[in-house]
């Protein structure tokens, strides 16, 4: 992938949808700009668990799928 | 001794966590949040059940449940309801441990949506490897006592068997298998699905189970909060009544009244 002088744009894939966000973004900041606290969700990326302690420092890639989960009423 | 005491002292441990209450409810199907955190009130359940699905990022200040029920004073009981393989359940409380921190967790693998029975192959595959990975999985499973005991051997740290269908409110089915099951096991059983009303919580006690798991019994009662109440007390009841000892049953007749000094 080539760095443009400009911060690129990237897509990833959010609970199935497409985002574009800051190229080298980390997944708080995603996060954030979405509209979520990163403490009260749990992230996984391409189908591994991003813990909390590291979502300020795990970068946004070209192409990454992430769910994005929290608590809701269940039996 | 009075029995409220006798029923506060009589606490329960699953997994080294200590509990009051033997009721356990969930958290789905309510009309509102405020209802729903008024039933967990009434019923005086100190765990719930709660599933673990995606945001809604469109709509990411839509209200969440841990504003309603606080899982500071609530033990939060994450399941993998609607998960039909092994790995689609392991790969759920991986995200919820995430989300809460906690290992406690329950297991449900589905077999099949229409009768929403475990799939038992699949149960006892996501079992053994939670175990590994250092979850507490709460299992419910078939009133099986084969079953229950496989899956104890493979670490599970309660046997919640089905009284009948989730969600169906037909009571406890079958008697003897789950009576089986409590004798079998060396962890808490608790019957999970299937209870429609008090009796049927208050059968499933008197039959020695550690606890109660419901929650259409309560939210789809036309008052939940009344039927939290009265779920409380049959889950009280029924164990008082196991833990004093009941009667044994006559074939016929036995009179309560003297029959000495009749005129």
């Amino acid at each position: 992938m080539t760095e443009t002088a400009q911060e690129a744009m990237i897509s990833v894939h959010v609970n199935g949808e497409m985002r574009t966000v800051p190229g080298g973004c980390s997944i708080s900041a995603m996060l954030e700009s979405i509209g979520l606290n990163p403490s009260k969700v749990a992230v996984e990326r391409n189908l591994e668990v991003v813990p909390r302690s590291s979502l300020g420092e795990v970068k946004a890639c070209e192409g990454d799928r992430f769910e994005i989960v929290h608590f809701v009423g269940g039996g | 001794m009075n029995a409220p005491q006798s029923v506060a002292a009589d606490a329960w441990t699953v997994a080294g966590r200590t509990f009051t209450s033997r009721l356990i409810v969930g958290t789905g199907k309510y009309k509102s949040f405020e209802e729903n955190a008024a039933a967990v009130e009434a019923s005086g359940a100190e765990i719930v059940t709660v599933a673990v699905r995606r945001v809604n990022i469109a709509d990411p200040n839509q209200p969440m449940l841990t504003d309603f029920i606080d899982p500071k004073k609530i033990t939060y009981l994450p399941n993998t309801a609607g998960c039909f393989t092994a790995d689609d359940a392991i790969r759920t409380l991986r995200l919820a441990r995430e989300a809460g921190g906690w290992n406690l967790v329950k297991l449900e693998v589905l077999g099949e949506a229409k009768t929403l029975y475990p799939d038992m192959r699949e149960t006892l595959k996501a079992t053994e490897v939670l175990v590994k990975e250092g979850f507490e999985p709460m299992v419910y499973c078939v009133d099986d006592p084969i079953a229950a005991k496989q899956l104890e051997e493979a670490g599970a740290v309660a046997i919640m068997p089905l009284g009948a269908p989730i969600g169906s409110g037909l009571g406890i089915q079958n008697l003897v298998t789950i009576r089986l099951i409590v004798e079998g096991a060396n962890v808490p059983v608790l019957v999970d699905a299937g209870v429609g009303t008090a009796s049927d919580a208050a059968v499933a006690m008197e039959l020695g189970c550690d606890g109660v798991l419901m929650n259409t019994a309560i939210a789809e009662a036309k008052d939940p909060v009344m039927m939290a109440r009265a779920m409380k007390s049959a889950v009280e009841a029924g164990r008082m009544a196991y833990l004093s000892g009941r009667m044994g049953k006559r074939r016929y007749a036995d009179p309560s009244s003297p029959l000495a000094g009749l005129i």
